[in-house]
C-alpha cells in the first residue's frame, strides 16, 4: 500500500509537471525573448509611439485557451502582442508572458490570479469563457488592470476592460467572394459552438453571399467543440459530399477542415488569423484580427492611470480587421476590385450588414 | 427536408463517413478490449493516442515515410504500454488513476514535443484512398467500403483477427482465464504478470495506430489535444461492446454512423437546434449501454492487481 501511494504521488507530480510544461513554462522562459531588444540608444525615439513607454517596462501576462501557434484565435493575440512590443521598442518597454493551452477554466482562473498577484500591469484573459472568473477576481486586485474578450461586457468592474471583433465584416466580405467564385453554387461553413465572434462571422458571411448572389446555398455545420479536429474535418468531407466547391469556418479545429478542403481542390476562406500556410493553392482570403488597435488605446488608458470600465471593438474601419489576400491565390482583377469595393463600402458605411 | 436524408448521396455518404470516423475508435478499443479481458483496465489511451499521433506526425514530417511514421507510433505506444504494465503489474497500483495520470503526461509531453520541435501547425500528405479493384466499382459499396485509406481497412481487419485470436487460440485462453480468475490461471502455470505485460503493451501499441490514423491518414495534420476525448469514448466503447470484439465494432459503428448523420443533418438544413444534433451521438450511446450493459458481465478480475498468495 505504501508503495502504492509513493508511485501514486509520483505519476501525479511528474504529470503535473508535464502538462504545466506543455501549457504554462515555457511562458516564463521564452515570452521575453520573441523579439530581441535592441540595447543600443539609438533606438529609443521609438517611445514617441502613441503608448509612450516608460522608464519601466509595461508587463503583461496573457491567457490563452489553445495554442499561440493555433493559426487561429490564441495566435491573433499572440501575434498582436508580438507587434505591440516591436512597436514600443522592445522587451526594455514591453514584457508579456502568457500561458496557453488554457482550455481547463479553473486552471485559468488560478493562473489569471497568480499573474495578479505578481504585479502585472495588465492581464488579459482571451476568451470569453474566462469571464466569470474575471468578474470575481478583478475585484480582489484594484491597483491590476485586466482585459478579456470577446465581449463588449465589462461588469461594470472599473479595472476590467473588454475587447471583441465585429468578425460579421470580415465575414461579410470572405462571403462576397465566396459567392463570386463559387461555380457549383454551395458553399459549406464549419462552426464550433453557435456563441460570440463564431457565430457573427457565419452570419455575416451568409449576409455576404445572399447579397451577392441569393442563388448560392449556404449550408452550415456547427460541430459543437472548439477542439474535435477530426470531427472538424468530417463536417468539411460532408459539405463537399453535398456539393460545396468554397469552404470557410472559424476557430482552431478548423486546421483538419482546411487538409480536406485542399483535397478537393475546393476554396478556402479564413479568419481570425492567416491561414494561407495551410493550404497555399485554396485559401483566397483571410480575415486577421489586429488586436493591438484595442490594445495601445488600453496601454494609453492604462498609463494615464485609467484600469478599466471601456470597451473596444476591432472592425475593418479602425484597422483591427484586416482582409489579408493569398499572394499565391490568382485572383481576377474584377473579383479583387469587387472584394476591396465592399471593404471600403463597409468602412465608410454605405453597405450595412444586417445580422439575424 | 427530411426526405432529402434519403437520397442516394446522402446515404451513401453518411456511411462512408461512419465507416472512417469508427476507424481511432477501432484501433483503441480492440487494444483495450485485450487489456480489458486480461483484467487490466487503462484509462491512459488518449495519452497514448497523443503521443503516437504526434510520433507519426512528427516522422512522417521529417523522414517524408508515412510508414515510418506508423511504426512511430507503434513503438511510442508500445513503450507508454510497457510503463503502464510495470505500474499497474509489478507496482500493484491503482489502474483507473495511474490511467488518468499517463493520460496527462501523453497530453503534456506530446503538446511539449509539439511546441519544442514544430513550433506551428503543419500539413503532411497522408495515406491516399486505395480503391480495391472490382469491388470499388460497385456503385455504392464500392464508394462506401472500398475506396478507404489503408489503416481504415486495417481497422475493420483487426476485428475477426482479435475475434479469433481472444477465442480460438491457446494464447486468447490464457488472457481470458488472467482476467475472470488469476489464482486458478496462476495455479495452473499460467505467468498473469507475463500474460498481462503482452496486452497492455498490445494496447498501447494499438492506441499509438489509432493516433497515427488520425495525424497521418485521416487528418494529416497535429494539434495539441487533437483527440479531444476520443481516447475516453474508446475506453466507453469496450464496455459497450461488452468485452467482445464484434460488440465493439457495433458500438463504434453506431456512434460513429449517428455522428455522421448529425453532419449531414445540420448541412442539409433540417430544422434541428445544432447543440441538439451533436448531442444525439452521445444520448444514443449512453442509451444502448444502459440497456446493454445490465445484461453482461465484466471480467471478474477487472481493475484487480494480482498478488500471488504464496
Amino acid at each position: 500500500m505504501k508503495k502504492f501511494i509513493w508511485l501514486l504521488t509520483l505519476i501525479v507530480a511528474l504529470s503535473m509537471i508535464l502538462t504545466a510544461c506543455g501549457a504554462a513554462a515555457p511562458a516564463a522562459t521564452e515570452a521575453p525573448v520573441v523579439t530581441e531588444a535592441p540595447v543600443s540608444a539609438t533606438e529609443a525615439p521609438v517611445a514617441t509611439e502613441p503608448p509612450a513607454a516608460p522608464a519601466e517596462p509595461f508587463r503583461v501576462a496573457v491567457i490563452m485557451p489553445s495554442a499561440i501557434n493555433d493559426l487561429a484565435f490564441s495566435q491573433s493575440m499572440f501575434d498582436a502582442l508580438t507587434r505591440i512590443q516591436e512597436e514600443m521598442g522592445g522587451t526594455d518597454a514591453f514584457e508579456f508572458v502568457y500561458s496557453d493551452g488554457m482550455f481547463n477554466v479553473d486552471d485559468a482562473a488560478a493562473a489569471i490570479r497568480d499573474y495578479a498577484t505578481e504585479g502585472y500591469d495588465l492581464v488579459i484573459a482571451h476568451g470569453s469563457q474566462y469571464g466569470s472568473s474575471l468578474q470575481e477576481i478583478a475585484p480582489d486586485f484594484p491597483e491590476t488592470s485586466f482585459a478579456w474578450g470577446t465581449t463588449a461586457e465589462t461588469f461594470g468592474v472599473p479595472n476590467i476592460f473588454a475587447y471583441e471583433a465585429a468578425s460579421q465584416e470580415g465575414g461579410y466580405v470572405n462571403g462576397v467572394l465566396a459567392a463570386t467564385l463559387s461555380t457549383s453554387k454551395v458553399i459549406g461553413i464549419v462552426g464550433p459552438i453557435e456563441v460570440g465572434d463564431a457565430k457573427l462571422y457565419v452570419d455575416g458571411f451568409k449576409a455576404g453571399v445572399a447579397t451577392t448572389d441569393p442563388a448560392v446555398k449556404v449550408n452550415v455545420n456547427y460541430i459543437g467543440s472548439f477542439s474535435d479536429v477530426a470531427l472538424a474535418s468530417e463536417a468539411a468531407t460532408t459539405h463537399i459530399a453535398a456539393g460545396a466547391d468554397a469552404l470557410t469556418g472559424t476557430a482552431q479545429m478548423v486546421v483538419g477542415a482546411i487538409g480536406k478542403a485542399e483535397e478537393a481542390n475546393a476554396l478556402w476562406f479564413g479568419t481570425q488569423s492567416n491561414q494561407t500556410s495551410l493550404a497555399p493553392t485554396i485559401v483566397v482570403a483571410s480575415q486577421v484580427y489586429h488586436w493591438e488597435v484595442a490594445l495601445r488605446e488600453i496601454i494609453t488608458l492604462i498609463n494615464s492611470g485609467t484600469l478599466g470600465g471601456q470597451s473596444f471593438k476591432a472592425n475593418l474601419a479602425n484597422g483591427g480587421e484586416v482582409v489579408e489576400f493569398n499572394p499565391d491565390y490568382a485572383l481576377s482583377a474584377d473579383a479583387t476590385a469587387l472584394a476591396e469595393s465592399t471593404i471600403q463600402g463597409i468602412i465608410d458605411g454605405t453597405i450595412t450588414i444586417t445580422l439575424p | 427536408m427530411i426526405s432529402e436524408l434519403f437520397t442516394v448521396t446522402v446515404l451513401i455518404g453518411i456511411l462512408a463517413s461512419g465507416i472512417r470516423l469508427a476507424t481511432p475508435y477501432l484501433y483503441a478499443s480492440i487494444g483495450e478490449t485485450f487489456g480489458q479481458r486480461s483484467g487490466v483496465l487503462n484509462l491512459g489511451v488518449e495519452g497514448q493516442m497523443l503521443l503516437g499521433a504526434f510520433a507519426a506526425f512528427y516522422v512522417a514530417l521529417t523522414t517524408g515515410s508515412l510508414w515510418l511514421g506508423i511504426l512511430a507510433a507503434m513503438i511510442v505506444g508500445a513503450l507508454m504500454g510497457l510503463i503502464m504494465a510495470f505500474v499497474t503489474v509489478n507496482l500493484h497500483a491503482q489502474q483507473g488513476i495511474s490511467g488518468i495520470g499517463f493520460y496527462l503526461f501523453g497530453l503534456g509531453l506530446s503538446d511539449l514535443l509539439f511546441q519544442k520541435l514544430m513550433g506551428t501547425v503543419e500539413t503532411v500528405k497522408g495515406f491516399p484512398p486505395i480503391k480495391i479493384p472490382w469491388f470499388s466499382s460497385i456503385p455504392g459499396v464500392g464508394e462506401i467500403f472500398f475506396s478507404q485509406n489503408i489503416l481504415v481497412y486495417g481497422a475493420y481487419l483487426l476485428v475477426p483477427l482479435a475475434w479469433f485470436v481472444l477465442n480460438k487460440t491457446t494464447l486468447g485462453l490464457k488472457i481470458r482465464s488472467v482476467g475472470e480468475n488469476p489464482d486458478a490461471a496462476d495455479s495452473l502455470g499460467v505467468s498473469v504478470a507475463r500474460i498481462r505485460y503482452f496486452t497492455i503493451i498490445l494496447g498501447g501499441t494499438l492506441s499509438g495506430i489509432a493516433g497515427a490514423s488520425l495525424s497521418i491518414a485521416l487528418l494529416n495534420v497535429f494539434q495539441q489535444n487533437m483527440t479531444s476525448g476520443l481516447g475516453f469514448i474508446a475506453v466507453a466503447l469496450v464496455y459497450f461492446g461488452a468485452w467482445r470484439p464484434w460488440g465493439v465494432l457495433g458500438g463504434a459503428l453506431l456512434f460513429s454512423m449517428v455522428n455522421s448523420l448529425q453532419l449531414w443533418i445540420q448541412v442539409l438544413g433540417i430544422p434541428i437546434p445544432s447543440e441538439i444534433a451533436v448531442m444525439m451521438p452521445y444520448v444514443l450511446t449512453i442509451l444502448v449501454l444502459v440497456i446493454t450493459v445490465s445484461r453482461v458481465r465484466a471480467p471478474s478480475a477487472l481493475t484487480k492487481p494480482f498478488e500471488r498468495e504464496d
